[in-house]
């Protein structure tokens, strides 16, 4: 089936004229009929542009001039990437009409590379959640179990990748939102160094913590989107120059000679003993391959989810005071003066969650907090950040489990904090700005993926990669896939492009 | 306590719209008078996902103006974001800069009572300026209210003093030493009117001999020069009044209405604005090289202190008119142009003075520079004067009719036939003829009503069209009178 096939398995069978680029948007656009139903992923599918886009690319393998290994690739994206002339909600009420009249860079990029865009993927509103409940719209179901989360906020990034609905996506990355999903739907995801990216045209959630990467079925497939998408950009001041290597030609040199951190800070009370094995297990794997394990310590990695929950809401609190019914989006009516519309707009189009953040960032950010709550948080985050610093002096990468546990029941977290613990070992990650995959590393007994985590120095994605894809050629827990039959009602409650 | 016994404390904060062709994050053009929203993009309109891209440029005009002020430059500032609702403001935040800015630390002499004074500036910081908003009717009764975001993100810099100003006429000196400099960097084309220059203006009154400042009001929405004196003059008088009352003042702001000429209480403390301020996180520290500061410093104009001051030494100009002269770049530039070419500092002082300002409609650069009588055809109008071709009096005809038409002045004097009557002979004719025409006017003046000469002179310049040279009239006169 072309849909099982990886991004560049695809791309070869393009350039040996097997398969079209329109014959491969068919078939995942029939996918995407067939099983979307039921995982809902999608929050809108872009039909007739992937396929036009799929039949200029057709023109250009029949000219003899594919653009390289992304052309024809049929993919999806998280529903915060602005989109020029297609709707981009980032999950939320308050912009469910909006349309950008420009692309975010990564969009524009993937776009000359050829790539095809099947549609828009659900997420936890604004990016905020662990497991796509709070989309404004609905909720996405992971792959493995429909009656547990893929995960989030890029729940349906990943849902969709692992459900064979697109050979690659894009998604976002603040506290974990591309590696914890990774880890609960069995996909590959790989947030880059903060500044790898460019985040132009990417809705804000917390700027010093947001990055864009991608998710695959396999480490090259996640490596071939990163090499397009990385690199400057003069709309992006945070997007810095550091050379892009050429991350492909990386992949094959193994680990041999590598040293591999284990935090023992990483194995927390109360985690998944299944997990715990997995992760031991595949840490025993990296050692036959050829890397050499020692333990290191990230002594303030306790502190980090609580400078999180400081920072990254303060910052949201910002970026999301546009919102305000004035300019774009939506603007609820019955305000009788200025300060009343603003309030009605705000109460009717952001969800729960959004509004804790916004409450818990205003005031952290109040005359006369600042200096205990974000002045301090700061603070914190620069710990974090020199524990890793310290611990990268003696090891080129670090190996730890993505999450605590498996993909959870719908329902299960309502309480907001036992939520939030979900990201206790991917958040420090952000905090230092540094590179971070997940990929599978087993599953278990109830037949649910298990995620591996690495961690690199600071734009050092080759050598994380590399032992990724080192890793993956030892192991075939990449090669399974979910079992999801046709069922009826297919794009069920979906959005209009 | 009667008024003089308060003394007067103010501190000026004064924003100044940078030249710059494009915004302060974006490109996006500055132009003034657009028609509505055609000079923005996603940036400036703060559209999802939209980041800002520093201007070099208006980093540089900062520099710029931060050394003539002489500020101590930062070479690591940071850009901050401040928070408040209103419709005008894309973000709901502006970028502008709080605990890192640009510069700190200048001085900024002004003229006060008969010499100069030093006014501390405290800080100089660059930020972007908001949209406007345009009502339907009036904000009252308007059936919507619309924004116009063709000036939000355009660059502006915040110029703070210290509270060194003690009177509303200083406030004034320092608001004209401030606008000269920025005119004279071209960094501020400091046209009050179209808002490039506006200030608000923070003032209190202390008994004299204490220490501690009084409760602090500020006044907003001071746009001219005239407005800042008013205003404040206004609000000093209120605040003297209220504490001979007994009054507690208490720190709020207020708005001056120039058509009641009064200030109005527009919020007090209580109500003021939580900014919430916090380091930009889309733009990292702004990093200004040492080197960079040193070429900016090598290619700074003259300054108009200092220009002043060498008019008045090196050409003789009185304080006043070397002021007038150099209140503007370009003005003082035409002057000297002027001057090198004729020589004479004082009368190419007084022509542009009296004649060439009156005419142009401003003493601003662009005005300057658009004047129909360049400085060559001004040198050339008088050396027709100083050869005698003309008289000072045919000359200010000539000089109007040079600024309507363009012309030099030898063209339109030979036109239209000016050319003095020297000739002592077709003189001598016109004089007998007006002496005999005006007998009881000889009478008197024989009999010493010495304005009667003037009289004559008056009548002899009426039958020559003002042509006669006045010497050779003069001349003739004396010689005549006598033999009646």
């Amino acid at each position: 089936m072309l849909t099982e096939l990886s991004l560049s398995e695809l791309g070869e069978r393009f350039r040996r004229r097997e398969v079209t680029p329109t014959e491969a948007a068919l078939a995942y656009l029939d996918r995407i009929d067939a099983v979307d139903g039921e995982v809902r992923a999608f929050l809108m599918v872009t039909r007739e542009q992937a396929l036009a886009q799929a039949a200029a690319s057709d023109a250009r393998f029949h000219a003899g001039q594919p653009r390289g290994p992304l052309d024809g690739v049929p993919i999806a994206l998280k529903d915060l990437f602005c989109t020029r002339g297609i709707r981009t909600t980032s999950g939320s009420k308050i912009l469910e009409r909006f349309i950008p009249p420009y692309d975010a860079t990564v969009v524009a990029r993937l776009g000359e590379a050829g790539a095809v865009v099947l549609g828009k993927l659900n997420m936890d509103e604004f990016a905020m959640g662990s497991s796509t409940e709070h989309s404004g719209f609905f909720t996405t179901r992971n792959p493995w179990d429909v009656d547990r989360v893929p995960g989030g906020s890029s729940g349906g990034a990943s849902a969709a990748v692992a459900a064979g609905m697109a050979a690659a996506s894009l998604g976002t990355d603040t506290g974990g939102s591309i590696r914890q999903p990774a880890a609960f739907c069995g996909t590959v995801g790989f947030k880059p160094t903060y500044g790898r990216v460019s985040r132009y045209g990417v809705i804000a959630f917390a700027s010093s913590l947001d990055q864009v990467g991608p998710f695959g079925r396999t480490v090259e497939d996640v490596a071939l989107m990163l090499q397009v998408i990385a690199g400057a950009d003069p709309m992006d001041s945070t997007a810095v120059a550091t050379p892009v290597p050429d991350y492909r030609a990386e992949l094959g040199r193994g680990v041999d000679g590598l040293r591999i951190g284990i935090p023992s800070e990483y194995f927390i009370d109360g985690m998944s003993p299944e997990v715990e094995s997995a992760v031991r297990a595949a840490i025993a794997t990296l050692e036959r391959l050829g890397a050499r394990t020692e333990p290191v310590s990230l002594p303030h990695t306790e502190y980090g989810l609580a400078a999180y929950y400081v920072i990254a809401p303060a910052e949201a609190s910002s970026n999301l005071a546009r919102y305000d019914g004035v300019k774009y989006g939506l603007r609820a009516p019955g305000g009788k003066d200025l300060i009343e519309m603003y309030a009605k707009t705000r109460a009717a189009g952001f969800g729960d969650e959004v509004k804790r953040r916004i409450m818990l960032g205003t005031y952290a950010l109040s005359a006369g907090y600042y200096d205990a709550y974000y002045g301090r948080a700061l603070k914190v985050r620069t710990l974090v950040r020199r524990d890793f610093q310290e611990a990268f002096e003696r090891v080129n990468l670090i190996a730890a489990p993505t999450t605590p546990g498996v993909a959870f029941k719908l329902g299960e977290k309502a309480d907001p904090l036992s939520m939030y613990l979900n990201d206790v070992l991917t958040i420090p990650v952000n905090l230092a700005g540094l590179p971070g995959i997940s990929v599978p590393a087993g599953f278990t007994g109830g037949g649910l993926p298990i995620g591996l985590q690495l961690i690199g120095r600071a734009f050092d994605e080759a050598t994380v990669l590399r032992a990724a894809h080192a890793y993956e050629r030892a192991t075939d827990w990449h090669t399974r896939r979910p079992k999801l039959g046709p069922t009826p009602g297919p794009n069920l409650g979906k959005i209009r492009p | 306590m009667s008024g003089g016994a308060y003394e007067t404390v103010i501190g000026l904060e004064v924003h100044a719209q940078l030249a710059t062709a494009t915004k302060m994050f974006c490109g996006c053009a500055t132009g003034f008078g657009a028609p509505p929203n055609t000079q923005t993009c996603p940036v400036c309109q703060g559209m999802p996902g939209s980041l800002p891209v520093i201007n070099r440029r208006a980093i540089e005009f900062g520099i710029k103006t931060s050394l003539a002020l002489g500020c101590a430059v930062n070479v690591r500032n940071r850009f901050a974001r401040k928070h408040y609702y209103y419709p005008d403001m894309p973000k709901n935040y502006q970028i502008s800069q709080y605990e890192e800015p640009l510069a700190e630390h200048g001085l900024l002499a002004i003229a006060s009572g008969d010499g100069t004074r030093d006014i501390r500036v405290q800080r100089l910081h660059l930020e972007e300026d908001v949209g406007k908003l345009v009502h339907e009717g009036t904000l009252e009764t308007a059936a919507a209210s619309q924004v116009d975001f063709n000036r939000a993100g355009v660059p502006l810099m915040e110029i703070v003093s210290h509270p060194d100003l003690r009177s509303p006429e200083e406030a004034a000196a320092y608001l004209r030493a401030l606008r000269a400099i920025l005119i004279y960097l071209r960094v501020c084309d400091g046209n009050m009117e179209e808002g490039s220059m506006r200030c608000d203006a923070n003032v209190s009154l202390r008994a004299r001999g204490v220490a501690e400042l009084g409760t602090k009001i500020e006044i907003k929405n001071l746009n001219s020069f005239r407005n800042v004196q008013h205003a404040l003059e206004y609000e000093v008088v209120r605040q003297a009044r209220a504490l001979d009352a007994g009054e507690r003042l208490v720190q709020e702001t207020r708005l001056w209405d120039p058509d009641r000429a009064r200030t109005v209480s527009m919020r007090s403390k209580e109500f003021a604005h939580d900014y919430r301020y916090f380091p930009e996180p889309d733009l990292p520290p702004l990093h200004v090289e040492q080197g960079w500061i040193d070429e900016i410093s090598r290619g700074l104009p003259e300054l108009p202190a200092a220009r002043r001051a060498r008019f008045a030494q090196a050409y003789g100009l009185s304080a006043y008119d070397a002021e007038l002269l150099t209140q503007g770049r370009g003005l003082a530039d035409y002057f000297e142009e002027a001057t090198r070419a004729h020589g004479t500092p004082k009368i190419v002082a007084n022509w542009i003075l009296n004649e060439l300002l009156r005419e142009l409609p401003g003493d601003d650069d662009a005005a300057v520079a658009a004047s129909p009588v360049p400085p060559g055809h001004l040198v050339g109008l008088l050396a027709l004067i100083d050869d005698g071709s003309i008289s000072g009096r045919i000359a200010k005809d000539v000089f109007e009719k040079m600024y309507r038409s363009g012309e030099a002045a030898d063209t339109i004097v030979r036109r239209e036939g000016l050319t003095q009557v020297a000739d002592a002979g077709a003189l001598a004719a016109v004089v007998d003829e007006v002496l005999a025409a005006n007998p009881k006017v000889v009478a008197d003046l024989l009999a010493g009503k010495k304005a009667a000469h003037g009289f004559l002179v008056g009548q002899v310049m009426k039958s020559t069209g003002g042509r006669a040279n006045p010497a050779i009239v003069n001349a003739l006169l004396g010689e005549k009178l006598p033999k009646l």
